[in-house]
């Protein structure tokens, strides 16, 4: 069962998520191993395979390190849930087929810890503890395009090969 | 209705007469800039994808400069890894050490950069190119290997928020100050997704080296991209630097366009501006933080450290003695020659500072200047964000030049105009 890691915070930069100090690699699992790093030193002991990252306002501001969604997906975490995401935060997710989720409620309704279960299609977060579902508004079309083709690269790859 | 200038570059860029904010296009990229943290990871996504190509080899611009020199072993095979790439693909513009520097500062100073283009990097602050009347926005990795190997990227156009600059800048006021009071005022994501277009009066008498620190940190705000119009000042520096392609299209915004927003400044009225961590939006005037206590001063970065920086700083620093650490860091080799030749170099090594090579270093906490926990820096580089120059704990104060190096010579956060 997913959990979910709350952080009431606004403005979770990409230093905070992989601090500059480890961009001398793009390694997937090394980066996962400082995911969070400046904001919570407990945070890669704590999160499970499918778990999911609940914050505020403007998530991933800051650099374009792509290296912030890698070490996120590295980290095993299913999904981010934001109140809003930094513009190339969001780019970048989308770009590497990583669904994210926008929802001006989930903070508010999520605490640290509660068990949650996400239904994409349908839209829906189920909070398990406390029993109350969220919705959102699912990625826009040419976005999930991407998704479900595995990421951009390999979405161009089938465009220029259909 | 009209268009604004970011509309009709997207347009042109997509080969049609309009578009409109929120539409979803494709749009062929006139330059691609490659640095050496972000690049090497989009060289890899080619070459497993089995899509190893490159869509022009004369619009992609690279130059290794956030680890550069190598810091470390991990570091120097990056830069083996772009090196390997970019002669592979007979990159034409390929900077390579002792002629690359700062990514946003070299490109402009080597004639890259023209007014109508579309321009991304994998790089935030590859917004700093609008100060020339381009459209040019950051992009990840995965983006940068789609715009290699095809020339092409989807792009949201975005809606524009216009910002007056009115009135004319103070002695000892910089366009630093003008940025950090905007952003100051909009908050780091108040310009979220949005073309952020400067307009007005005070930009008249700003160098495009000053125009371009304010493009540059239009990604602070939270924009997509910053825009300056075109005029006698661009043109002029265009035709200084401009080299192989001189030819480019100018266009305007109607005086009709839409805007989200407009926000009107009195930049006469802007005091030299401190942001307070940890954010770049932490912007007070001065007089509200002088006396804080520092431990290094830092001169430089794609946000000011140009030519004009060096200089505002010198003429601070001549005859005096710095109290704190203070590295001087000139953003690209010409910019670095240029500050020897003009005997700047001798201001800084008299005060007692450090002069390093080129490179991003220090900035992004990377080296040269990595700061200790609880160390504070006034810096005139771009972001203050938890741990950007080094331990979680310690703190960057974002400033003009002339700001940290009045500070310098203090020791504390100091108002330049009494160095004046
Ligand atoms: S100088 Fe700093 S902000 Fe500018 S490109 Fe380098 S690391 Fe980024």
């Amino acid at each position: 069962m997913a959990k979910a890691h709350v952080y009431k915070r606004d403005h979770i930069n990409t230093d905070e998520i992989i601090p500059a100090r480890y961009l001398n690699t793009d390694d997937q699992a090394e980066l996962a191993r400082h995911c969070l790093e400046d904001l919570d030193k407990d945070f890669v002991n704590k999160v499970k395979e499918g778990d999911v990252i609940v914050a505020g306002e403007d998530f991933g501001c800051g650099s374009s390190r792509e290296h912030a969604v890698w070490a996120i997906r590295g980290a095993k975490v299913q999904t981010v849930i934001a109140k809003s995401f930094a513009r190339i935060f969001y780019r970048n997710a989308i770009n590497n087929g990583f669904y994210i989720i926008e929802s001006p409620d989930a903070l508010e309704k999520i605490n640290d810890g509660d068990e949650v279960e996400i239904d994409y299609k349908a839209g829906l977060i189920k909070n398990k503890t406390a029993s109350i579902d969220i919705s959102f508004n699912p990625l826009p079309d040419f976005a999930l395009e991407i998704i479900n083709d595995g990421g951009l690269l390999e979405h161009i790859t089938k465009r220029t090969t259909d | 209705m009209g268009m604004t200038i970011t509309e009709k570059i997207l347009a042109k860029a997509v080969g049609k007469a309009k578009v409109v904010p929120g539409q979803l296009v494709d749009a062929k990229i006139d330059i691609v800039m490659c640095h050496d943290i972000t690049t090497p990871p989009a060289i890899s996504m080619l070459e497993e994808k089995g899509i190893d190509k490159v869509f022009d080899r004369e619009k992609i611009v690279v130059t290794p400069d956030h680890f550069q020199p190598a810091k470390d072993i991990k570091s120097a095979e990056l830069h083996k890894r772009l090196d390997g790439w970019a002669k592979r693909h007979n990159i034409k513009y390929y900077y390579k050490i002792g002629r690359a520097g700062v990514c946003h500062a070299l490109l402009p100073e080597q004639g890259h950069i023209r007014p109508g283009e579309v321009i991304v990097g994998p790089d935030s602050h590859t917004c700093t190119y609008g100060a020339f009347a381009a459209f040019s926005t950051g992009i990840g990795s995965t983006d940068a290997a789609a715009a290699i190997a095809t020339g092409q990227l989807w792009f949201k156009v975005p809606a524009s928020m216009k910002f007056v600059l009115n009135g004319s800048l103070g002695p000892g006021v910089y366009s630093k100050d003008v940025v950090l009071a905007v952003i100051a005022r909009v908050g780091t994501d108040g310009a979220r997704y949005k073309a952020m277009e400067f307009v007005g009066p005070a930009l008249k008498d700003m160098s495009m080296e000053a125009r371009m620190t304010i493009t540059n940190m239009a990604i602070e705000a939270g924009a997509k991209s910053g825009i300056i119009g075109f005029d006698d000042v661009t043109k002029q520096y265009l035709d200084e630097h401009l080299k192989d392609k001189t030819d480019y299209t100018v266009y305007e915004s109607d005086s009709d366009a839409q805007y989200d927003a407009v926000e009107e400044f009195d930049c006469s009225a802007i005091e030299p501006m401190v942001a307070l961590p940890h954010l770049p939006s932490g912007g007070v005037p001065i007089g509200e933080c002088a006396g804080k206590e520092m431990d290094q001063a830092y001169i430089g970065s794609c946000t000011n450290g140009r030519i004009e920086d060096l200089r505002i700083a010198a003429g601070i620093l001549k005859g005096k003695q710095v109290a704190i650490r203070t590295l001087i860091v000139p953003a690209t080799p010409v910019i670095w020659k240029q500050a020897k030749d003009e005997g700047l170099f001798d201001i800084f090594y008299e005060a007692g500072c450090v002069i390093s090579a080129p490179t991003c270093g220090a900035c992004l906490g990377g080296f040269m200047g990595v700061l200790a926990a609880g160390e504070k820096c006034v810096s005139t580089t771009n972001r203050n964000f938890v741990g950007r120059m080094g331990h979680p704990e310690s703190e960057v104060y974002l400033a003009s030049p002339a700001t940290a190096a009045a500070s310098a010579v203090e020791g504390k956060l100091a108002d330049p105009r009494s160095f004046l």
